[in-house]
């Protein structure tokens, strides 16, 4: 417990610093604001389908895309948050001189990465659940059941915010704040282009371009969570609709998952290692 | 057993093609209050951080507290005022002082008693528990000062204490430097206000181009009393002749001449000497160089901006 205690105070103290940053508070109202357009727009689409007399299958086809694309804007959000919110948390601090007096303590840069992390992960996932859960609530109290199967996405969706979140702060262990962001946010640009790639080339047969979406997922592994999670959220009569904006010809098998997991532990390795040997 | 607090050997430190940190061979005592002087960009705050962690050395040796640089549990025993104390401003300086005590390893009734003894002592007991974005530059150095205080370090380096103070927070930089020196507690001391170094150390280092290339303890070196004469006649045979008595002499103006003498006793010997040899004195007087007088003169005119 002791050898954990500069560890849990440098978390305390993210945790206690990222309540009362504005960054949050944006993040928060945009999610506010997301959740009010989704509730109105699943509303909107309910009662036209109950107006309509639509047969109560297809009422349950569009529901579950509407679920899943309320789970892609959890996912896009989240992603932003996870990236910015910590994309200054060490290179700020270096500018600012606040990390002199930090790191002459008698800690280990380990502790401070470590510590960093473990706040910013609790407040992420905490951002990825409240959303989730606005999501979720929102359907449920404006359609009803909808047969969806949110709790087998979510798991997916927070490793891919945190493997995120974890190539931010180890981007700002040698990058300045502005190039960071700018790293980490062409990071994931590289897994979204590939995710497409992928499905795109899956749709129409071509197992080249197949290969270049597998190969960068697996340089860049986060898009390729999400796509297996939405995969894993849509009823059989989804994912049976063919080409759509959510359809899945190439879904990424649980080995991408523990290659995003070991992924994201190298990523953090590389960070202490990284933040270790820097001259501040 | 050595009484080193800081020993140093040849400390060299380069970023990219720079060599900011040349050769740092430092030997400061414990119980000491030592300054370091030298002008912008000669490598201070470099050398600060190298025997801080902060920075790695590329060649060298050094111990700090009898363990070699970089040993983490000694930076337990140190404290550490930074040149621009900043933090995190969402915090009131209690929480702040709270956070730093964790890291050192305290906690409980203890710590809580600590930080509200440091409070008082800086004169922010009353401000304690509003956010720090609201003090000013000075409410935030007295903070940083309490936070290098916080451990009841064996060893503290203040850089630039005295930065964004007025003269009343100067002067509670100055006792509480003597209160450490009254605990037993060394002082590294980096400042440019050379009236406070002159008024606070015991000894002294000027660095230049990363190199340390004087020491002097201040208060009691004998090359610290400078005599100036107004006599007549002066010539080149008499000026020879002073060479005997001391050693910088110069002749400023038509009349007067300044040297330096090694102690007061000199100065009998050198005043019936002037008069066995015919020469008129007008006066003698003697009177301490000043420490910015001296940092002239060990940093050479070059260094003078202008």
């Amino acid at each position: 417990m002791r050898l954990l205690t500069p560890v849990l105070t440098v978390a305390h103290l993210t945790l206690y610093e990222t309540r009362r940053r504005r960054i949050v508070t944006a993040a928060v109202i945009c999610a506010a604001a997301f959740l009010a357009v989704y509730t109105a727009g699943l509303f909107f689409v309910h009662r036209e389908q109950i107006r309509a007399s639509t047969p109560f299958a297809q009422q349950q086809i569009v529901m579950a895309f509407l679920a899943v694309a309320g789970l892609y804007g959890v996912n896009f959000l989240s992603i932003l948050f996870a990236v910015l919110l910590p994309v200054d948390t060490l290179s700020g601090e270096i500018d600012s001189g606040v990390m002199h007096t930090i790191a002459s303590k008698p800690v280990r840069r380990a502790d401070i990465v470590i510590g960093k992390w473990l706040g910013h992960a609790v407040v992420v996932t905490g951002y990825v659940l409240g959303l989730s859960l606005g999501v979720m609530l929102s359907m449920r109290v404006v359609v009803g059941p909808v047969a969806v199967r949110p709790l087998e996405a979510l798991p997916l969706i927070i490793l891919e915010v945190l493997l995120l979140m974890t190539v931010s702060i180890a981007g700002g262990t040698r990058l300045s704040t502005v190039t960071n962001g700018v790293t980490a946010l062409g990071f994931y640009g590289i897994a979204f282009i590939g995710g497409w790639i992928e499905q795109v080339g899956g749709f129409v047969g071509s197992h080249a371009a197949r290969t270049v979406g597998i190969v960068a997922s697996l340089i860049s592994p986060a898009d390729a969570l999400w796509r297996l999670g939405s995969y894993r959220v849509q009823p059989d009569s989804l994912r049976n609709v063919g080409a759509a904006v959510f359809s899945t010809s190439s879904v990424p098998t649980t080995l991408m998952v523990w290659w995003a997991a070991a992924f994201m532990l190298a990523t953090l390795i590389i960070a202490v290692r990284s933040f270790s040997t820097r001259q501040l | 057993m050595t009484d080193l607090v800081i020993d140093t050997r040849g400390l060299r430190k380069w970023f990219g093609p720079t060599l900011a940190v040349a050769d740092l061979s430092l030997a400061v005592r414990a119980g000491e209050i030592f300054g370091f002087l030298g002008p912008n960009g000669a490598g201070k705050t470099t050398a600060i951080k190298m025997l801080l962690s902060l920075v790695t050395p590329d060649g060298g040796e050094g111990r700090v507290l009898g363990a070699p640089l970089g040993d983490r549990e000694t930076r337990g025993r140190i404290g550490f005022l930074p040149e621009h104390f900043r933090f995190h401003d969402c915090l009131t300086a209690r929480e702040l002082l709270r956070f730093h005590g964790r890291l050192y390893g305290r906690s409980g009734v203890e710590l809580e008693m600590r930080i509200d003894r440091l409070l008082a002592r800086v004169d922010l007991l009353e401000a304690a528990d509003r956010p720090v974005h609201g003090y000013s530059k000075g409410m935030m150095q007295r903070t940083g000062l309490a936070q290098a205080l916080l451990n009841d370090p064996a060893l503290v380096f203040l850089d630039e204490p005295t930065s964004g103070l007025d003269p009343l927070g100067r002067l509670l930089v100055r006792d509480i430097i003597s209160e450490l020196r009254e605990r037993g507690t060394t002082v590294f001391l980096n400042s440019h206000l050379l009236g406070e170094v002159e008024a606070t150390c015991d000894r002294v280092a000027f660095v230049k181009q990363g190199k340390t290339i004087h020491e002097m303890v201040l208060g009691q070196s004998p090359d610290l009393i400078e005599v100036e004469m107004r006599i007549s006649p002066i010539d080149r045979c008499m000026l020879e002749g002073l060479s005997s008595f001391g050693t910088g002499i110069c002749q400023s103006s038509v009349d007067v001449v300044r040297m330096r003498v090694g102690s007061e006793e000199a100065l009998p010997s050198l005043a019936r000497w002037l008069v066995e040899r015919g020469t008129s004195v007008y006066a003698l007087r003697t009177r301490p160089k000043s420490l910015e007088e001296w940092f002239v003169e060990v940093m050479g005119e070059d260094q003078r901006p202008g």
